[in-house]
């Protein structure tokens, strides 16, 4: 044991496994909770780990760099985690080649009304050109909106931000919203979370229904395309 | 476990470097879940290929496990969120507003668009 507390302190906040283990430690109570509430909505394990996780580094001083040394081991999965989707998708590969045109169909519409809805309202709000040009990418998995983001000169960093809220905004509102609406079929419903709310929905789909995760996770990655290709095209045309 | 691990990762690293190679727009990943699913299904083709990391429900398992807590992996960037939440104290709510009215519109259009093409289908089958 060190003669000083403090120092014990300096020495474990700046190593990788404090903050692997709060963020493995915050998940799992999270996660607990939602399991015990039967995944209600509002006990979404993201949102709460998020505010439980940065009230934590802004109490303890702790910058995100520090934080993302420790959690980056968590965030490299994200790619592996993708390549694993390939599984639900093979074993449920009938129910998948059976909806391929419902699928293309919703992939065009849904596309599309992400990003012309969040570019005309925002401009209905008279937010900034450059603003406006961050949020426009906001429903596709954080890493490929920022490339969008960049490749318009935006700012990437409030994009991340808008991806993140919209995911845990889709994710909370799309079972309540989906029940509200009578739509009973699963495929339907899981598809549409992951073209409205990428990851995060597809992380919700599965926690409902597996069927539901399998044709979010196809969204997700289809929206990615048709979205780094139809931002730069509609922001042409609604920003003229 | 170790041998299913190491399959995923070769997929993700022969789809990084085919992205790279051929410049393609594509995620590196997106490539790496095309590979793992058509060695699934060549694997019901040519029974040889069920072995190891592909015999007995290793990478199934593999994967299953780590879908399973999907969620978690997005906390890291997502904590991010924390610290650059001065972006937006100018249009925070606007931004809020914008950003939810722009999901539930999201989700209503592609749901009922999956909804009505999918029962259009099924109705012509029905009656060709």
């Amino acid at each position: 044991m060190s003669d000083n507390p403090f120092s014990l302190w300096v020495y474990l906040s700046q190593s990788p496994l404090l903050w692997l283990t709060v963020t493995l430690l915050t998940y799992a109570a999270t996660d607990a909770v939602s399991l015990k509430t039967r995944r209600h909505p509002l006990a979404n394990p993201v949102l709460h780990s998020l505010w439980i996780i940065g009230a934590f580094l802004l109490l303890t001083g702790t910058s995100y760099t520090t934080y993302f040394a420790g959690a980056q081991f968590v965030h490299f999965l994200l790619g592996p985690a993708t390549v694993a989707l390939a599984v639900p998708l093979y074993e449920n590969r009938r129910r998948v080649a059976a909806a391929v045109l419902p699928m293309l169909l919703a992939l065009a519409v849904g596309s599309l009304t992400a990003i012309v809805s969040v570019v005309l309202l925002a401009r209905a709000f008279g937010l900034p050109r450059d603003i406006i040009l961050s949020l426009a990418p906001k429903s596709v998995t954080a890493g490929v909106a920022m490339g969008i983001s960049e490749s318009l000169h935006a700012d990437p960093s409030l994009t991340a931000v808008s991806v993140i809220l919209t995911g845990i905004m889709g994710a909370i509102i799309v079972t309540p919203l989906m029940n509200f609406t009578g739509v009973t079929d699963f495929r339907g419903r899981g598809f549409a979370a992951g073209i409205a709310a990428h990851g995060i929905g597809t992380a919700r789909a599965f926690q409902v229904d597996e069927v539901a995760g399998v044709f979010a996770g196809i969204a997700m990655s289809l929206n990615a395309l048709v979205t780094s290709l139809l931002v730069p095209l509609a922001v042409t045309y609604l920003l003229r | 476990m170790i041998a299913s691990l190491s399959l995923i990762l070769l997929c993700q690293l022969v789809g990084e470097v085919a992205v790279r190679a051929l410049a393609v727009p594509v995620p590196g990943p997106v490539v790496g879940l095309v590979l793992l699913l058509l060695l699934l299904l060549a694997r019901d083709r040519f029974p040889v290929l069920a072995r190891g990391p592909l015999g007995d429900d290793g990478v199934e398992s593999a994967s299953r496990g780590m879908l399973a807590n999907l969620s978690l992996l997005f906390i890291p960037a997502g904590v991010g969120v924390v610290q650059k939440l001065d972006l937006l104290a100018e249009h925070g709510i606007a931004i809020l507003v914008i950003l939810a009215v722009s999901v539930i519109v999201t989700l209503l259009a592609t749901v009922a668009t999956f909804v009505a093409a999918s029962s259009l289908l099924s109705r012509e089958e029905e009656n060709p």
